[in-house]
């Protein structure tokens, strides 16, 4: 609500700046995961924050949107995409071809390589599927992590949980011998007093045909006019150097990755 | 007999027409929906039907049933053993072993199942030098135990629940008519009162067996995959929704299964009361 209110607000002022008369309100739903620090995530009282969530009162200030989040498990994050329950995805959702034949894609608005999180007297020498052969990896289910395990890492055991702060727990209690996660989502965690027990054991080269080129925003099927104005805004944010500023606020070094 | 048959003779008076009243209207039209809705389903899976999909998540359907059938199994059986304990506890006299009961059935019953699983799994987890100090941490480490110690605990309480409304149905004088003929109380338990609680007690038990089947859908949370978490795990490669449909036919084709068996029970242990 209070996030809408200072949207709604910024837009406003906004408009009135630029002359209210031919700004037309568009009014967007975003859904998020609201699990997935310190991309999206839920404060303690309830808030969401992260980088996506950052980014995407950027792209609706942009827009001249007015945003709304709605969070929802990652499980269920396309099907209520298509239900009408909201009319983006920023969740960090990464691009991959199966996604696309459910929904449409902007172009990505970061990319970051996985990476491997093992406790601190790990005996695991690298991040190679030889070198975890045996051991027991934990993962999210659903997610381009867990799919890029099952395919590349069959000789571990692999166990997939429901979201990345379970497969935390576990590695930290020492169920797991290792986890893998995008490299920022592993970083910020080990950074933190949970994540204390835990060292990052290094990035792994992304694999396109899993991991696919990036993160981006999707939306529904067809909606053409919707997904131009977000690669405009994305175009836009990373020009006036709006992006950098959030990048800035969470990174050392530029999430987007290379030019596509 | 000969008057029996004459009485069967009698001639009736002849049936009413029947007519389209607004009952029989409102229930032809409901059958017809829900034949539709059967049909619409049918017609839905036929023409989703998928070799692809099918030969790719077959096996995994099947290993998530062998391990939905297994765990439940396994829980009802513990859950079996330790009721007669929690059940004996309930109704004993000692105000002590009663209220322990009491609590015991308070919460496994008053909190949701999900909780209880995460708190086994999760929560011990978080003791992991204590459990490890004394010996149990391999037990605990392993997300299977983590499920069987869970849903066990969880039946453990509603079938000692079940087991005591049973025997409790059973009239106090059978208690008193055997002892007066010098049954000691455990045989009078064996031959009098157990045999006549079954009967009352066999719909309720077939009825948690149902309960633990569809209630075993959350154990994918601890990494234990099911039915419930292959159907996710095919749902989110595929994202169509005839990996649902799919679950829903075999979870009520086990259901279904489970309720003849309950029926040919039942009519095997009320023999004595058909006419």
């Amino acid at each position: 609500m209070r996030i809408s209110l200072r949207i709604a607000l910024a837009a406003s002022a906004a408009m009135l700046a630029i002359g209210a008369a031919q700004a037309q309100e568009l009014t967007l739903k975003i859904g998020t995961e609201g699990a997935y620090p310190p991309f999206n995530n839920l404060t303690p009282d309830g808030k969401l924050e992260g980088f996506d969530i950052d980014i995407a009162n950027a792209l609706c200030e942009e827009m001249k949107a007015k945003c709304e989040f709605v969070t929802q498990d990652w499980d269920g994050i396309i099907p209520a995409l298509q239900a009408g329950k909201y009319d983006a995805i920023i969740a960090s959702m990464s691009i991959t071809d199966e996604r696309k034949k459910q929904v449409d894609f902007t172009q990505k608005y970061y990319n970051t390589p996985p990476a491997i999180a093992v406790p601190k007297d790990s005996d695991v020498k690298d991040v190679s599927p030889e070198s975890l052969a045996g051991k027991t990896l934990g993962v999210q289910g659903s997610t381009t992590h867990s799919n890029f395990a099952e395919a590349k890492y069959g000789e571990s055991d692999i166990k997939m949980y429901p979201t990345a702060d379970e497969y935390k727990l576990d590695l930290a209690n020492g169920r797991t011998d290792a986890a893998m996660d995008d490299v920022i989502v592993l970083s910020e965690w080990l950074d933190t007093p949970d994540g204390a027990c835990c060292k990052l054991l290094g990035t792994i080269a992304p694999d396109e045909a899993i991991h696919g080129p990036g993160a981006g925003i999707a939306i529904r099927k067809g909606e053409d006019e919707l997904r131009e104005k977000f690669n405009a805004a994305i175009n836009a944010i990373r020009a006036n150097g709006k992006y950098k500023e959030i990048n800035d606020k969470y990174f050392d070094f530029d999430a987007y990755g290379g030019e596509s | 007999m000969s008057a029996l048959s004459d009485a069967a003779a009698v001639e009736r008076p002849p049936a009413p027409p029947r007519t389209w009243s607004r009952e029989r209207t409102i229930g032809v039209v409901l059958l017809a929906l829900w034949a539709a809705l059967g049909l619409g389903l049918l017609l839905f899976l036929i023409n989703a039907w998928d070799p692809d999909i099918f030969s790719r998540y077959a096996p995994y359907y099947l290993s998530g049933l062998v391990v939905t059938v297994t765990l439940v199994g396994l829980s009802i059986v513990i859950g079996a053993v330790l009721s007669i304990p929690i059940a004996y506890a309930r109704m004993s006299s000692n105000r002590l072993l009663s209220a322990f009961a009491y609590g015991y059935v308070y919460f496994f019953r008053g909190t949701p199942l999900i909780a209880q699983t995460f708190l086994i799994y999760y929560g011990l987890g978080q003791f992991r030098e204590e459990l490890q100090a004394v010996g149990l941490w391999t037990f605990f480490r392993d997300a299977w135990y983590c499920a069987v110690t869970a849903f066990s605990l969880n039946t453990a309480a509603y079938q000692a629940e079940i087991l005591r409304g049973a025997i409790e149905s059973v009239p106090k004088g059978q208690w008193e008519g055997a002892a007066s003929l010098g049954l000691s109380k455990l045989q009078t338990l064996r031959k009098v009162i157990l045999p006549q609680a079954l009967i009352v007690a066999l719909r309720p038990y077939g009825n948690e067996i149902v309960l633990m089947i569809k209630g075993s859908a959350i154990v994918a949370i601890i990494t234990v995959y099911d039915l419930m978490g292959e159907t996710r795990r095919a749902y989110s490669r595929t994202f169509d929704f005839q990996t649902y449909i799919w679950a829903a036919i075999i979870y009520l084709a086990i259901v279904e299964t489970l309720r003849h068996i309950v029926d040919w029970i039942e009519r095997g242990l009320t023999r004595h009361l058909k006419r």
